[in-house]
This record gives C-alpha cells, sequence and structure tokens, in this order.
C-alpha cells in the first residue's frame, strides 16, 4: 500500500535522516521524495511504500509523530487513496 | 513541483486550516425483526441487535480516521421509528425503550441515537400517540437519545392535530429540561418530508424500506467552500458557482472514500453520502459566512436567500457526480446555534426569524437549533410549525423545526447547549395569538401538485 508522508514545518538539519531513520526501521521504502519552501514553511513529501498488506500504519504514526514533535514538525502518515479520492476522477 | 503534490497539499490544507472533515457516520440499523408483544422483551432484542452490529464502529470510525488522515467527528446510530416497533405491545408509555437506547448508545461509545420517533404526516397509530406523549420524559432522562416527527408531506398533506401536539411536547420538553437550558428540545425535530436515510442528528431514522444495516455518511466542509470563495472578490456568480462545485466534489469524495471503507471493514451495504454543508459553533466553519464572502456585510442582508440558493444548488451538482448514491437531506444547514457565524449576524440584528424562515425555503432544513424565550406559547409554536411544514408540503422539499423555548430565558439572553450544539442569543417571535388557527384540527390537504400518478 502506498502512503503519503507530508513534513511541515521551519526548515532544519537533519529533517529528512532522521524521517529516513524511523522509515528504514519500519523497513518502509520510500519511492519519491520532494520538498519545497510553501509561504515561508518548509514542506516535505514522502511517497512510500508499506512493508506488507497487513502493516499497521499507526505504529509508524506514532513513531513519526513523536519525531515530529521533538523537532518541532508536523508529521502526516495518509493513505494515498484520500489524495486519489479527491483529487482524481 | 508536480500536480499531484500541490493536491496533496491542497488536501492537507483543507483539513488543517479549513476544517475539512466528516462529519458522521451513522450506522442505519432496523429495529423490526425486534417486534415483540412483550415490551420487555422487545427492549431486550433492541439492545442485543444494537450492541452487536454497532460494536466495533466507533473503533473503525477511527482507524478510518487515523489512516486517511481526516478527521471522523461523529460516530452515530439511526434505528427504525419506534411507534412503529414498540406499538405491538401493551406497554402505555415508551420511556424504556428510550432507555434501552440510550444504554446501547453508552455501551458502543457513540454520542447520540436517533429514532425515537413516529411518523404522523397523515394520522396517528397507537404506537404514535404513546411514543410522542413518551417524549418529553424520554429527552429528559435520557442523554444521547434523539426524537423525530413528521407531521406531513407533499403526499398526504400536514396533519395539524399532530403539528398542535408538537407544540405542546416541545413546551413540555422545554420545562423538564428546564435546568440544563431546555436541552431536550435541542434533540427533538418535526418534520415535513422526513427523509428515511438522513445520517444527521437529531432527525436521523431508519426508514423501513431500509436494508437490515445500512452506513450512510455525512460530509461537511462550509471552511473549504469559504476559502475558494475567498480569492474571487470580483467573480461573477457563474464563476462562483463553478468554484463551489469543484470543492463540492472534492469534499465529496473524501466522504464516499470513508463510506465505502467503513462499509466494508464493518461489512456492512454502503447506502448514501449526504452532501450537506454542516457548520460547527467554531472559526471558518460557518455557513454564514460563506454567504458574506458573496458581498453580503452580514449575514441576513436582503441578498442572503439568493446567495444560499446558489449555495445549495452548486454543492448538489458539485456534490452529486462525486458518489454512487446520494441521499440525506443534502444542502446546506442554517442551524443558529451550530454555526459561529449565525450567532454573530443574530447578534448584529442582521438576521431574524422572519428571514430565516424564508432562508429555508431554499436549503435544507429548516428553523433549527433556534433559541427562543421561554414564554413562547405552544400555540405560536406549533404556528411555527405549521408555516415550516407549508413551505415543505408545498416545494417538495425537507422543512423542519429544532426549535428551543428556553424556560426561564428572554429576547438577548445567551444560552449554551455545550459542544456541536453551540450557543446562541434568544430571538425575538412574533407572538401575534393564534389558538383558534392552531386549534381547529384535522388535515391541511396535500397540494395538487403531489398528484402526479
Amino acid at each position: 500500500m502506498k502512503t503519503i508522508i507530508t513534513v511541515i514545518g521551519q526548515d532544519k538539519v537533519g529533517i529528512i535522516a532522521n524521517v529516513s531513520a524511523v522509515l528504514a526501521e519500519e523497513r518502509i521504502n520510500i519511492s519519491d521524495i520532494s520538498q519545497t519552501i510553501l509561504q515561508d514553511y518548509f514542506t516535505m513529501i514522502m511517497v512510500t511504500q508499506l512493508p506488507n498488506e497487513g502493516y499497521d500504519i499507526s505504529v509508524l504514526q506514532k513513531k513519526l509523530n513523536a519525531l515530529g514533535e521533538q523537532m518541532g514538525l508536523e508529521i502526516r502518515v495518509q493513505h494515498e487513496a484520500i489524495f486519489d479520492a479527491m483529487h482524481r476522477i | 513541483m508536480e500536480d499531484y503534490k500541490w493536491n496533496i497539499i491542497e488536501t492537507i490544507k483543507m483539513i488543517n486550516e479549513e476544517k475539512l472533515d466528516i462529519r458522521t457516520i451513522t450506522m442505519g440499523i432496523s429495529l423490526l425483526d425486534c417486534i415483540d408483544s412483550d415490551g420487555e422483551k422487545a427492549r431486550e432484542k433492541i439492545y442485543h441487535k444494537i450492541t452487536h452490529y454497532a460494536k466495533d464502529l466507533v473503533k473503525i470510525g477511527d482507524e478510518i480516521a487515523g489512516e486517511y488522515g481526516i478527521p471522523i467527528i461523529n460516530k452515530r446510530i439511526s434505528v427504525t421509528p419506534i411507534a412503529m416497533i414498540a406499538g405491538a405491545s401493551d406497554d402505555k408509555d415508551y420511556v424504556a425503550y428510550a432507555k434501552t437506547l440510550d444504554a446501547a448508545a453508552k455501551a458502543v461509545g457513540v454520542n447520540f441515537i436517533g429514532g425515537f420517533s413516529a411518523l404522523v404526516q397523515k394520522g396517528f397509530t397507537k404506537g404514535d400517540r404513546i411514543l410522542i406523549d413518551s417524549i418529553p420524559e424520554a429527552l429528559t432522562v435520557t442523554e444521547r437519545v434523539c426524537s423525530s416527527v413528521n407531521v406531513g408531506s407533499t403526499r398526504s398533506g400536514i396533519n395539524m392535530n399532530a403539528v398542535k401536539r408538537m407544540g405542546e411536547i416541545i413546551k413540555e420538553t422545554a420545562y423538564l429540561t428546564r435546568d440544563n437550558s431546555s436541552i431536550g428540545c435541542a434533540k427533538l425535530v418535526v418534520f415535513a418530508n422526513a427523509v428515511e436515510d438522513n445520517p444527521f442528528m437529531a432527525g436521523a431514522f431508519h426508514g423501513a424500506g431500509e436494508e437490515d444495516i445500512v452506513i450512510n455518511v455525512g460530509v461537511s466542509g462550509p471552511g473549504v467552500v469559504n476559502s475558494a470563495l475567498r480569492g474571487l472578490e470580483n467573480a461573477t456568480f457563474d464563476e462562483i458557482s463553478e468554484a463551489i462545485k469543484k470543492s463540492a466534489f472534492k469534499i465529496t469524495r473524501a466522504g464516499q472514500l470513508v463510506a465505502n471503507e467503513a462499509a466494508k471493514r464493518l461489512n456492512v451495504p454502503f447506502g448514501i453520502v449526504d452532501l450537506s454543508l454542516a457548520p460547527t459553533p467554531e472559526i471558518g466553519d460557518s455557513v454564514a459566512r460563506i454567504i458574506e464572502s458573496m458581498g453580503i456585510d452580514i449575514c441576513g442582508g436582503y441578498g442572503t436567500t439568493a446567495a444560499l440558493a446558489l449555495l445549495n444548488d452548486a454543492v448538489k451538482k458539485g456534490g452529486i457526480m462525486a458518489s454512487s448514491h446520494v441521499g440525506g437531506l443534502s444542502g446546506a444547514f442554517i442551524p443558529v446555534s451550530e454555526d459561529e457565524g449565525m450567532i454573530a449576524a443574530v447578534k448584529a440584528g442582521a438576521l431574524n426569524l422572519e428571514k430565516l424562515e424564508a432562508m429555508t425555503c431554499v436549503c435544507s432544513v429548516g428553523l433549527d437549533m433556534i433559541a427562543i424565550p421561554g414564554d413562547v406559547s405552544a400555540s405560536v409554536i406549533s404556528g411555527m410549525i405549521a408555516d415550516e411544514a407549508a413551505i415543505g408540503v408545498i416545494n417538495h422539499k425537507t422543512t423542519a423545526v429544532r426549535i428551543i423555548p428556553v424556560h426561564g430565558k428572554d429576547v438577548g439572553e445567551m444560552v449554551s447547549f455545550g459542544g456541536l450544539l453551540g450557543y446562541a442569543p434568544i430571538m425575538r417571535v412574533n407572538q401575534t395569538d393564534n389558538t383558534a388557527f392552531v386549534a381547529r384540527g384535522g388535515r391541511i390537504p396535500a397540494p395538487v401538485h403531489s398528484f402526479k400518478n
């Protein structure tokens, strides 16, 4: 299952490194990554592939939420389907 | 960045800043197979059936919200109108049924359960009469039970005996819940042309024509629509309508996704998505503010009805293509106490009951969550119900009255109902005596355009 991870907040050293470290721990592959500064905020979007169908997304959410709090960033993990549903006919 | 990344950012902005959410996942449960001549046994079956089918509703709702990153505010249950179920028993009042519903709602963790209802658009059965008489106490001794009574329909006209009785019932309910801002009335809706698959409270019930168990979803998103209009200061109405349609499409697709997913995981058929724009008392989640964004200084000023008509129509046009089955009420809601902009408009003196009545001609659902002085008479309230019912019956649409004559309060004072039910200033009511009108009884015949066969 494809999952979209978004990170929004102040740009600083180590954002990609820290997020990637959590993903590696969880054996989650990153298939695309992009970042931009949007209205003064650092915005990173990662497209990732969960290891298997039964993978509990809430495990990843908890870990990344903790990281987000630690680094002062908003990190979201969302099933890709919500974006497809809303923006594709 | 590529398009899809902008889409991702747009969705996150809608959820984060514009308060996009799924307002409710409502599980409809038929209680027809719980009918028993022994009331005790019927209630046992009811409790068992609800807690069996809805036991995972809240858990799965929260799971879906987590995975898709979209808040699902309410998980609720609607059941077959209790008058149909309890009528088979010899019970002399149905308060015990309300208590059973309340206990079942608490057991599965839903915040409201709808269906303490009777459909009396043409006349009363024994069960209907007993149910209606039980409403004031039922709404006093329970916390989560919602009640509704349908008093008219385009096919059958208006049951004016029921209209008269409901005025009295609202007054009684207000009195019995007087220590709590007469909150019982916030859980009681009087309908004309009630729909059988409405997922929104307080008017939800599970119609007799529905499947045994079904999942209906109500979306929301006034903030998203408003934000789409913000960049359109000099746009024509054509352009505004297009912008609303696009927003409504996206909002509804999110609702349809959640509905499909909930139905699949609960192993229950999907029913409908209700396209209503449902506001909350939070800043940025207001229907009134959308109207104001179109160029009316304060909601209620002239132009408001036209703005609301455009909004209501565009939301439907955008939403219909986004969902496989649209149903419920599907229109913009204008509940006063649940809409920060409406509250402000009333306080500013720009919005009054007469204008609200006019607005109900072009949107769902009716005079909704309006606090009025506690001393307004039952017959004046019945008159309000009759007028709303007439608007619905003649115009082939659902209308409703959910007004709260707040015991001990007068015009200008504020009252708070808590949570999503919000807070409201007590509004002025035209109290011209109409007792002779309301006392006539009988039925207002169905309109000529109802004879389509």
